[in-house]
């Protein structure tokens, strides 16, 4: 996904990573995989960090240059989200992706405000009395929506052209963007590794995950399914929702089914 | 493939040798992490129509167009299995890696 | 030379400097008492006279974080804050020194809360000695215009590239009006060379920041960082040198001694409380008294040679502390005795904790101090830590017990080496 972006934006692009797992990774000295110009920030910092990079380009008189933020779930909708709106706000030439794989992953799969109903976590635990995460996902995309941002889109890599032709879109933008990408964690999640894009796809296919876009003050669905595929199927796959009982499915249909009636009714289709 | 390079890594011997505060040449590889893969994807290039998707999709971009067709790069393949599920053609078989 | 003189605040006198420096990038949040501040700059850019990129940024967390992403690059930058908001953007303290971003802060030293007040101490930016900045602390309006134009020369240094923070008491001298030599902006310019930040990114070379090290390479990082500080210490007094010789002004390095000579009673002061200390000095010179005074310009790094130097003939020390470190002392008290520790001679180191969120602290009760350490140096005082000027009276026993201390009776004998 990184790699991507990258392939899409260039080599003048400065990449803000925040601490998490792709820093922890990728970012150890002596080995630093990334080619280009990239910095760990803070874990609120990726945004103000971003538009402080943005404001240095401008006052250096460099052209050509993107600036691109990847940050997770938790670094995005929590601990980053003041700092993101307060970008946003600014107008800088940004482009912010979220990497939402729904929970603190690096720190070993704690709940965070992107972790969906249902599911289970080492910090919502499913028992006798609480079955996992009682709270839904922070509808992050409209939050960022609301500032009237230039550009925003959500993403998931089970359908890559989509997002590859969603960062090319923010790269042509004269302010900030934000790419919210649907990213599953095989060990968080608890499927294989070769079935992330599956799951990924999947998500979409069901409904509970949608691809759409954010410009000139409107909302856009770029895929509007007739029939949704069984959302058990994409549920039962993954061991964090393998304790849900029938009625929790019912729960998470009925809340996808309320989302579509609205996006439907007040969103244009693309 | 423009991935750099591994270079072998000399542990500085004087404090001057080490780089001052954390900032360092971009894209600095001391080693490869193909130790990470259990199973090695194998491409039967007769199957291979070249449609690049496994190229596209493949999270480590250990899969490089060449030739019309795709080779990979197993200095950094973990082995996740993505491409070969990807893999409409069934072009990408898995075996078990001997080490 | 025709410098402008200009009857302004330490705020003022700060945002002149500023505009004189012009930073790439500014990024800063308001908060009293350095508002003003910001107020200015955002003025000077609107009419033009200033070019920077002013940010206006949502918090001081984030003043500080763009400010490392824009020093990233290898822009010039500034940003300002005070008390809360030093707390606030403490994550990024020690980020940017231990990547080793030449940002420059100025920062209005006020309480902290609780109990709420907008009033100045240094509890704030002692709080954060640690965080491997450089620290400042400057007497009156003139010496904040003046060290914050040093501060660029001394963090952009390329053997120290270390954030410098300068420090001005809040409101005794942010917002006390004086009158202030401007020093003409080519000047300034000539004098200031432009950054040219060997460690910023580069799109020929490009550059990975910020990773992460390993506990085989980490202490090493750390020990470059330390050497970087500790070394400063001969660059700065270059760079006032050169500064002097240019704008006729100079302040005394890390250290100003006063009077201290032939002192038998040294007060040691940091910022705005020095003014005072000087007078009541004069006053008792007069008087006969030998009375003298270090003034701590530089918290970090720690003047050591000079204060050892300037107590040399010392027969009692008072070290004034607007900080507390609750269940101990002052820190300036602690830095102090630590610098002393190499130095026997002192019969008497007494730390008077005062001017907390924002009292007073009068000629009358300096004179007071000069008086107990006269009368301490015949019947040694109960206590080493004294609250100056409490209202109230209190229980006396609090320190008993650590300045009770049993004496060894092995007096004189080397228990360790």
């Amino acid at each position: 996904m990184v790699r991507l972006a990258l392939k899409v934006l260039g080599e003048r692009t400065i990449t803000v990573v925040p601490a998490g797992c792709m820093s922890a990774v990728g970012f150890i000295y002596p080995q630093l995989c990334f080619s280009n110009n990239a910095i760990i920030s803070t874990f609120p910092g990726t945004a103000s960090m971003l538009s402080g990079i943005a404001a240095a380009v401008k006052a250096k008189g460099h052209k050509d240059v993107h600036v691109l933020g990847i940050a997770g779930d938790g670094g995005t909708a929590d601990i980053g989200l003041q700092a993101l709106s307060g970008a946003i706000d600014r107008g800088d030439k940004i482009i912010y992706i979220c990497y939402d794989n729904e929970a603190y992953m690096n720190t070993g799969i704690q709940k965070s405000s992107l972790t969906p109903f249902g599911a289970k976590t080492t910090t919502t635990p499913a028992g006798e009395n609480i079955r996992g995460t009682l709270t839904s996902k922070k509808n992050m995309f409209e939050i960022v929506a609301a500032h009237d941002i230039a550009y925003a889109a959500t993403a998931s890599i089970g359908y890559v052209q989509d997002f590859i032709n969603k960062v090319y879109k923010a790269s042509l933008v004269e302010g900030p963007s934000y790419i919210h990408v649907f990213a599953p964690c095989p060990t968080g999640w608890g499927i294989k590794t070769d079935e992330t894009f599956e799951i990924a796809k999947e998500v979409v296919d069901s409904g509970l995950w949608y691809l759409a876009e954010y410009e000139n003050g409107e909302f856009f669905l770029n895929k509007n399914p007739k029939e949704f595929t069984p959302v058990e199927n994409y549920l039962r796959k993954q061991n964090r929702f393998k304790h849900l009982h029938d009625e929790d499915i019912e729960q998470i249909i009925n809340a996808r089914d309320s989302k579509w009636e609205r996006m439907r009714r007040q969103w244009n289709n693309k | 493939m423009n991935r750099p390079p591994v270079t072998k890594y000399i542990k500085p011997k004087h404090i001057k040798d080490y780089p001052v505060g954390p900032s360092f040449r971009a894209g600095y590889l001391t080693s490869d992490n193909s130790g990470w893969r259990t199973v090695r994807p194998i491409i039967d290039q007769d199957l291979c129509i070249g449609c690049q998707q496994c190229y596209l999709c493949c999270p480590e971009g250990v899969i490089y167009p060449k030739e019309g067709k795709v080779d990979i790069d197993y200095d950094f393949c973990k082995g996740c299995g993505i491409c070969g599920k990807i893999c409409n053609h069934k072009a990408i078989q898995f075996i078990k890696e001997n080490k | 030379m025709t410098a402008l003189k200009k009857f302004i605040s330490g705020d003022d006198a700060v945002a002149e400097a500023v505009r004189l420096v012009s930073p790439d990038v500014i990024a800063a949040y308001p908060i009293t008492p350095q508002t003003v501040v910001v107020e200015r700059l955002s003025e000077m850019v609107e009419d033009g006279s200033l070019k920077s990129e002013f940010m206006h940024v949502e918090s001081e967390h984030s003043a500080l974080s763009a400010c490392i992403g824009a020093s990233a690059i290898g822009a010039r930058t500034f940003t300002a804050t005070s008390s809360q908001g030093l707390l606030y953007m403490a994550e990024c303290l020690p980020y940017a020194s231990g990547g080793r971003f030449p940002i420059v802060m100025m920062n209005g030293n006020r309480s902290v809360a609780l109990p709420w007040s907008i009033y100045g101490d240094h509890r704030d930016s002692l709080s954060q000695l640690d965080s491997g900045w450089i620290q400042i602390y400057v007497e009156d309006a003139q010496e904040s215009l003046d060290m914050t134009i040093q501060s660029f020369a001394i963090a952009e240094h390329q053997d120290i590239l270390t954030p410098v923070m300068i420090n001005l008491d809040g409101f005794l001298l942010t917002h006390t009006y004086e009158l202030v030599t401007i020093p003409e902006k080519d000047i300034v310019d000539s004098w200031l060379k432009p950054l040219e930040n060997k460690l910023a990114m580069d799109f020929d070379n490009p550059k990975n920041m910020a990773f992460s090290s390993q506990p085989s390479d980490n202490t090493e990082f750390k020990y470059q960082q330390h050497i970087a500080v500790e070394n400063s210490r001969e660059k700065i007094i270059e760079i006032e040198k050169s500064f002097a010789k240019v704008f006729g002004r100079s302040y005394g390095g890390l250290a100003e001694g006063y009077l201290y000579e032939d002192a038998d009673f040294i007060i040691i002061t940091l910022g705005s409380v020095t003014g005072t200390c000087r007078s009541v000095i004069r006053d008792l010179r007069s008087e006969g008294v030998k009375a003298g005074l270090i003034k701590i310009r530089f918290m970090r790094p720690f003047p050591v040679k000079e204060i050892i130097e300037y107590t040399k003939n010392a027969k009692a020390i008072a070290v004034l502390d607007r900080d507390i470190s609750f269940g101990y002392e002052g820190a300036v008290f602690t830095n102090v005795n630590s610098a002393l520790s190499r130095n026997n001679n002192i019969s008497l180191k007494m730390n008077y904790i005062a001017g907390l969120g924002g009292r007073d602290i009068s000629k009358d009760s300096i004179r007071e101090i000069f008086k107990e350490l006269k009368e301490g140096l015949i019947k040694k005082p109960s206590k080493t830590v004294k609250f100056l000027n409490l209202n109230v009276e209190t229980d006396d026993n609090i320190n008993e017990e650590k300045d009770n201390i049993p004496q060894h009776k092995s007096e004189g004998v080397l228990l360790w080496s």
